[in-house]
Formats: structure tokens, sequence, C-alpha cells
């Protein structure tokens, strides 16, 4: 169904561009106006795409960082990971953007440093800080779901804590990870689009400028939705090949 | 000669319920001892207090002379009801990851010692299949190999056959009397009373913690002392 969505909203969208309310030339990409517009809504596929893979790695390494003292046997280890996520989970994302972009600065010219933070780097952090709550609970879980025997018996044939983590843990624990994680990538795609308010060209913010200088919003956002429909439809494909893969070798 | 256990006043508690009340069990080296008892009683308790799985709340437990804790990692075997193989391994990878990770044995050496013992088990078919592949009753065979991997002094088996098919009973516990016959120290808790009447040298009847009667087989199943055991042999041997 979800690969039928588009084709099924294209002659809805043909047959509104009958009606008064629509002006597709200002993205028909035959009028040379038309084509400069497409060309410059596409230019921010780089910069969301770049922001949201690079946030999508350092949550995943910073979520591995936070999930390890939830498994701990010190309480208070386990104490320390639950007031990361529920802190971080519960802010949400525009505030901390404008924390991170506005406030983080100052807080580091106080601290006698000079970080510079541009909007690019401001979003990364955002994202990634967001995020890592989420993924965090995802590992926690996935390391949680392996069966307590497998430990056990990794035990009575020796093998060490760590290696009992690292040969028979987390082997088990990634096919359970891997695509929950993957399905979180789409949300920080979407969520990238709150860069475009502290002014970073991505897809987001170049509608918004060309919406303002066509007087298009209709056509102009339609075509912004599209656009994140195409990626998050990409995404959602390697998401569905991961899982295959993931089971088939489950099955073996 | 030195006993393969020795076992003085074992305690365990899980929060407000206590699970072994104050055990003594000794078990000599090449014994086969099969422990009984209603669920509940403890018995699972004592055989993973040994294997290292439980911590004590009270009294020692020595295997071969040393503590728990001190025993060389594979020393004690143990089978479990529920397989536990790991699934992500083929059967080949399941036997030779002990050995080689534990033991520090080449590729080599650890690949002909799980094949010699897939062979034992009757088997070496399976090796590079998934465990999921495999019947339960072959799956349970993989896993005493996986522990055999490791040359165990004792073999500690926690009701190897009460998640198998009626059909796969016989392929899991021939293979335990073979073993049985070749001198393995064992500690068996099943309900399987043909099995415990052909290899036990002393049966061992556990009732709410405690270690209510134990003593060879004959006596044991033709004249047992105390009531709670008789009830309790007159309810598994009925049909």
């Amino acid at each position: 169904m979800r690969r039928l969505a588009p084709f099924l909203l294209l002659p809805l969208l043909a047959g509104c561009a009958a009606s008064q309310a629509w002006g597709w030339y200002v993205i028909d990409p035959t009028t040379p106006q038309g084509l400069t517009n497409v060309r410059f809504l596409l230019g921010g596929m780089g910069e969301t795409v770049l922001m949201s893979v690079l946030a999508a790695a350092a949550s995943m390494v910073l979520g591995l960082m936070v999930a390890l003292p939830a498994l701990s046997g010190h309480r208070a280890l386990r104490i320390v990971n639950r007031v990361y996520v529920e802190l971080i989970r519960s802010i949400p994302l525009l505030p901390m953007l404008f924390w991170v972009f506005y406030g983080l600065p100052l807080l580091f010219r106080a601290m006698g440093l000079s970080i510079p933070i541009d909007p690019f780097w401001g979003a990364v952090i955002t994202l990634a800080l967001s995020d890592s709550a989420f993924t965090a609970e995802i590992y926690r879980a996935g390391i949680q779901a392996v069966p307590r025997g497998q430990a056990e018996a990794a035990r009575t044939i020796g093998l060490s804590r760590v290696q009992t983590m690292r040969y028979v843990i987390l082997p088990q624990a990634i096919r359970r990870i891997l695509p929950p994680l993957a399905n979180q990538f789409i949300y920080i795609v979407k969520m990238s689009a709150f860069a475009s308010v502290i002014g970073m060209q991505e897809l987001t913010r170049r509608a918004n400028e060309l919406a303002v200088t066509e007087y298009r919003p209709l056509e102009i956002y339609s075509f912004l939705i599209l656009e994140y429909l195409a990626l998050v439809m990409v995404i959602s494909a390697g998401v569905r090949w991961l899982e295959r893969r993931m089971g088939a070798d489950e099955r073996g | 000669m030195q006993n393969a256990i020795e076992i003085r006043g074992l305690v365990k508690r899980f929060g407000d319920f206590t699970a072994l009340t104050g055990v003594d069990l000794t078990v000599a080296r090449g014994e086969r001892v099969v422990i009984c008892g209603p669920s509940g009683s403890g018995k699972s308790t004592v055989v993973r207090c040994i294997a290292g799985l439980e911590i004590p709340d009270g009294g020692s437990i020595l295997v071969d002379g040393h503590p728990v804790a001190q025993s060389r990692p594979g020393e004690v075997g143990m089978v479990f009801q529920q397989f536990n193989l790991f699934p992500h391994l083929t059967v080949l990878e399941n036997l030779m990851l002990g050995p080689m990770k534990a033991r520090g044995l080449s590729r080599a050496a650890a690949e002909a010692r799980a094949r010699a013992l897939l062979e034992r088990v009757h088997i070496p078919e399976q090796a590079d299949k998934r465990p999921a592949q495999l019947s339960g009753g072959q799956q349970q065979r993989v896993a005493i190999a996986r522990s055999l991997c490791m040359e165990p002094q004792i073999m500690l088996f926690d009701e190897p056959t009460s998640a198998l098919d009626p059909e796969m009973i016989a392929e899991v516990l021939d293979v335990m009397v073979e073993l049985a016959e070749e001198g393995m120290t064992m500690i068996v808790v099943t309900h399987e009373m043909g099995f415990a009447r052909k290899v036990a040298d002393r049966m061992v009847f556990m009732d709410r913690g405690e270690i209510v009667e134990q003593g060879p087989p004959g006596p044991f199943f033709a004249a047992p002392r105390s009531e709670r055991c008789r009830a309790f042999l007159d309810r598994i041997l009925r049909h």
C-alpha cells in the first residue's frame, strides 16, 4: 500500500491541477524558470541527507555508550542511564535546537573556549542528542531480549563476561537492534526539517524561501512533501531488506 | 580418593522464598546421582549452584576439593532443559566456541575435537546446520557434546528431557547412558525413572528445599522410607 501511495496521489494532484487553486507552472521543469525552481528545491537534498546520516551515526555511538550502563550490575550506573534517557527524550526538538545553536556557544565562551556552532553542526548535534535516548533504549531492549539461558550456557563452557557479550549476546542482539535502528533513521530525516529554523539550507528551508518569493505555497510544499516521501521510501526499502536478511540469518 | 563434589549446609534464597534450607550432598568420582522431587523442591537450584549459575546465600560447595569460583573453565559441564544452544552459530561452531575462546585451542584442534564428539552423540552429519534446523532430541545431544568439548570432570543435567517430544527422549537418554558407562561423574535432575533405575548409583529425593531421603535405587523404589517420597513416587509411577 505504501508503495502505491504516490501513484494514487499523482492523479489526485493532476485532477486538482485543473482547478484554479493550483499553478504548477512554478515547478514545471519544461520552462526555464520552473527548472531553476525545481533545481533550487532539489538542491537541499544533499544537506538533508548528510545531516541525517551524520546525526544517525553519532546517535548510534552515543546510544551504545548510554545503553551499556543500563545493563550493569551497579545501581548508580543504571541511574545515570535512566536520568539521561528520561531527560533527553522529554525535551522537544525545537527548544533543544535553540539551546544548542544559540545557548551552547555562550556557554563555551564563558568556559573560555571558542567553538563556533554553525547551523549545520548545530542541527547534527541536536538531532544526534535527541535521537540517542531512543537509540539507547533500542540497544538495551535488544540486548535484554536475548534469553538468559544464552549467557548461562556461555558461562558453563567457560567464557568470560566480555567473551560472552562479544561472541554470544551481541551477535544475537544485533539482529533485534538493526531493524528498529534503521527505522529510527526515518525519524531523523523528518526531524531534520527543523534545521530550517536556524537557517540551514536544506529541503524545507529552500521550500520556505521559494514559497515566499513565488507566492505558490500549495505547489511548492506539495513538492517538498513528495521529496520527503521519496527519501523515506528509499530508507523503508532498506529497512525491509535488512529485516529480511536478519530474519533469514536467524532461520539459518 | 577426593570427592567430586562436597556440599555442606547449602542455603539459597530468592527474595522471601527459601529455595534451599541447608543441603548436604557428597558425590564420589564416577558416581551417578539422580535427583528427583516435586517442582519447586530445589533440585534445579542445587545443580545451578554447583554450576556457578546461582550464588549461594550460605554453606559451601567444593568441586574436586576447591571452591566453585576457582574451578577450571568448563570443569563442570551443564545440560539445560531448554538446550540453550547458540542460534547464530552452526552446530560445529557451538562446540568449538568454548575450546577456542576459553581454552585457547587452535581452530583445527577445536574442530577435530568437536567432530569426534558429534560422532559420539551420533549426529556427525549435522555439523554445519544451525540449531533451529535440528529436532529437539538432536539439539539436546549437541548441547551434551558442547559441554563434553570442555572435558568436564562432572556433568550436570537439569531436566534434560522435559522439553522434548516423547519420541525423542530415548535418543537423549541413550547418549546419557553411554556417558555413564564410560565412567563420567553425573548429577541428573529428572523424572525419567526408567533411566534412573538403569544408571543411578544413588537416588536423592528432595522436597521443600531439603534432601528428604537418599539411597541405592533398588530399596529407594521398592520401599521408600518417608511418606513424602512414597507419595511422590506413587504420583509419577502411577501410569
